[in-house]
């Protein structure tokens, strides 16, 4: 799960970190009042969407009076944004962040992350950060520190007050530096989270003119398996950039992707789910989605999986590939036929059952009457849910 | 001859009461394994299908010398059940459970670093020595026993449907599997491609090993490194994910973690190197390593 932006700054100040500071707004008319709060501009527009490269695609504006604020607040809300990272379709914007402008005088990167070769967090800084700090990372790899953190313990003192100086924080800011450090730390395993990635975290001119170190942007992705150790966050998820099929896949607990092509997919496994898009493609075709039913699927899972796929106005043809191992083929088969019973099949359908109960399956499906293509081996599955792709209207 | 598990195995299944746990247990029975009993805080003294079930592991380690542990508990208390296997002094721990918060596991695995104890997993099929003319089998794990054969190819794999699949291709073209290894597709884990590699390359009873891997993290890299450094018999590699989107990925955090591996081509060409034979078809991979043994 994915926290915006204001969630992210939020969290971190509630463990310390000196943040930026802000306000949430959904509508315009909200604008007046943060403005007042937060005093003389020049002010921030900030775009809360789940993705990066927000300031080059014009999702973060800085306004000097009250009707600029305004203005941008309303082009901001009033459609998609759309950057390197969304897709051509973009996100829907639903609130943006007003924050005081800040005068950064320099940006340095930190970030505490799950790091699969070490085997637990690592916290990462760096003197440089700002925009294109992932091309940085790999063409000069010496400008960033790796220090493994402690899983019980967390980042100590020592290491924190390391990396601070590591990253540029000389003098009176070191300290300071040490502290945010800690409290990015703290708010990682606070969270469960898997990122916590604050980028700039900055140098600014504080008040008489002075530096301060102030987290301007972050970024928090928490563990989704950790949620039920965190009921709280359920309030704070936002779903909206999901398409309605990818919600509803959430609501039923199997695993959807939305692809471009015109093929329905439905595979149990995600390995095999994405060998038997591979093979698709391999064959001139192209999958409409991923979805994996998961291993133990039951029947009402089986029979919504089935919906979402049908009613897909896309798909052209559907491919059902279920290598059985604790699913049982016959129980994909029945779900087959009770989500054909609500929502029609207006489209070819190409099944292959393999391994546990794949006999009885078959059979089920043979007896139904419907028009389905049976089909044996993996490549003769994808061949002919290609062709029949091809061939529908 | 196979890797980890053979008919001395005996197996202990923590989570043996739950449903899942109970239905594994007895596959597993059936399919010849050594199932020595089970463990459910609580439980103890009473019976599964016939199993003892024991309140702790160490009591059940004690009263049934059990060298194996299959764990199916649930996620929020499995890392507990995993170190309770441990601390009972374990050698093997298959963990099947999905879901386990990846903190825990980076807490799991600074734990057992130093201890006798392999974890396996977790959210991983297990792990099978198939049995058949005249061997006994071992399955400690949640696979389709039937769809295997004993024989000479060892596979490792991150998936689990997938490698059955992979496994019923092997078995269609005559091609028997000294031992099935499911390493998991969690990004921490117990054991790594690398580890499995080793125990196959020492192992009498293997002439080839079958990979399967998938986009995303580095183990196919560091399995290609291994092969080359360290392994003398051929290796098959197939790599699920060629063509899924980019994405879903940890934005710039995940890319300075990564370093720009993860991606299927990225794989793809340093197994290449490595002097692997990768296999691009999900649906060649029997026909690929059939034709690469018979040469061989």
């Amino acid at each position: 799960m994915n926290l915006h932006e204001y969630q992210a700054k939020e969290r971190l100040a509630a463990q310390g970190v000196p943040v930026q500071k802000g306000f949430i707004a959904t509508r315009p008319s909200q604008v007046p009042a943060i403005l007042k709060r937060l005093g003389r501009g020049p002010w921030v527009v900030k775009a809360q969407v789940h993705a990066g490269g927000r300031g080059r695609a014009g999702g973060i504006r800085l306004v000097e009076s009250r009707d600029d604020a305004l203005k941008a607040v309303e082009s901001i809300l009033a459609k998609p944004l759309v950057t390197p990272q969304t897709g051509p379709a973009g996100l829907p914007v639903r609130s943006v962040l007003i924050c005081k402008a800040v005068d950064i005088r320099r940006e340095a990167y930190a970030a505490v992350l799950m790091d699969r070769r070490a085997g637990g967090p690592v916290l990462v800084v760096s003197p440089e950060g700002g925009a294109d700090v992932e091309a940085r990372s790999l063409s000069s790899p010496k400008k960033f520190l790796r220090l493994p953190v402690d899983p019980f313990r967390g980042l100590t003192a020592a290491q924190a007050r390391r990396a601070a100086l590591f990253a540029g924080f000389k003098g009176s800011l070191s300290a300071p530096a040490a502290r945010a450090l800690s409290g990015i730390s703290r708010t990682f395993f606070s969270l469960d989270a898997l990122l916590v990635e604050v980028n700039p975290l900055a140098e600014v001119l504080g008040p008489g003119g002075r530096r301060v170190v102030t987290a301007v942007d972050a970024k928090i992705v928490v563990d989704d398996n950790g949620a039920f150790r965190h009921a709280e966050l359920a309030f704070e998820e936002d779903l909206g950039d999901l398409s309605p099929a990818e919600r509803r896949a959430r609501t039923a607990g199997v695993s959807y992707v939305r692809l471009e092509g015109d093929i329905g997919c439905l595979v149990n496994g995600a390995g095999l789910a994405m060998a038997t898009a591979d093979l698709l493609c391999m064959h001139g075709g192209a999958p409409a989605n991923f979805l994996d039913v998961g291993g133990g699927a039951h029947g009402p899972q089986v029979v919504e999986a089935f919906r979402i796929l049908l009613e897909d106005e896309r798909i052209r043809s559907v491919l059902v590939n279920i290598f059985g191992g604790i699913m049982k083929c016959d129980v994909i088969a029945r779900g087959l036929l009770e989500a054909i019973t609500t929502t029609g099949l207006r489209r070819p359908l190409v099944v292959r059952l393999e391994g546990n109960r794949a006999e009885e399956g078959r059979r089920i499906i043979a007896e139904s009457g419907l028009n389905v293509v049976a089909a044996g081996e993996l490549a003769d599955a994808a061949r002919k849910a290609v062709e029949a792709a091809k061939a529908a209207p | 001859m196979s890797i980890l598990v053979d008919q001395e195995t005996a197996v202990l299944v923590q989570g043996i009461t739950g449903a899942s746990g109970r239905l594994h247990a007895k596959a597993c029975r059936e399919y010849g394994t050594r199932v020595v009993g089970g463990v459910t805080p609580g439980k103890g003294g009473t019976d599964a299908d016939g199993m003892p079930v024991f309140n702790t592991v160490r009591e059940a380690v004690r009263r049934t010398g059990a060298t194996a542990s299959l764990i199916f508990v649930p996620a929020p208390a499995a890392a507990g059940a995993i170190l309770e296997a441990a601390e009972a002094g374990i050698p093997l721990i298959v963990a099947i459970t999905e879901g386990i918060p990846v903190l825990d596991m980076a807490r799991v695995k600074a734990r057992l670093k130093g201890t006798k104890s392999r974890l396996l997993g977790p959210n991983g099929p297990g792990i099978i020595t198939p049995g058949g003319a005249g061997r006994a089998g071992c399955m400690v794990g949640i696979m389709a026993g039937e769809i295997h054969r004993p024989g000479r190819i060892g596979v490792v794999s991150r998936s689990g449907t997938l490698t059955y699949e992979a496994v019923w291709q092997l078995t269609q073209k005559g091609l028997g599997q000294s031992t099935v290894v499911g390493i998991g597709g969690d990004p921490l884990k117990g054991t790594e491609f690398t580890d499995i590699l080793a125990l196959f390359e020492k192992d009498p009873g293997t002439d080839a090993v079958l990979l399967i891997g998938e986009i995303g993290g580095s183990d196919e890299e560091e399995a290609a490194a291994f092969f080359k450094s360290s392994m003398t018999k051929p290796l098959f590699a197939f790599v699920a994910g060629r063509t899924a989107p980019e994405g879903r990925r940890m934005g710039h955090a995940g890319a300075v973690v990564e370093g720009g591996l993860g991606s299927w081509a990225g794989k793809r060409r340093a197994l290449e190197a490595a002097g692997a034979q990768f296999i691009e078809s999900p649906a060649e991979i029997g026909a690929t390593v059939a034709k690469g043994v018979l040469k061989s």
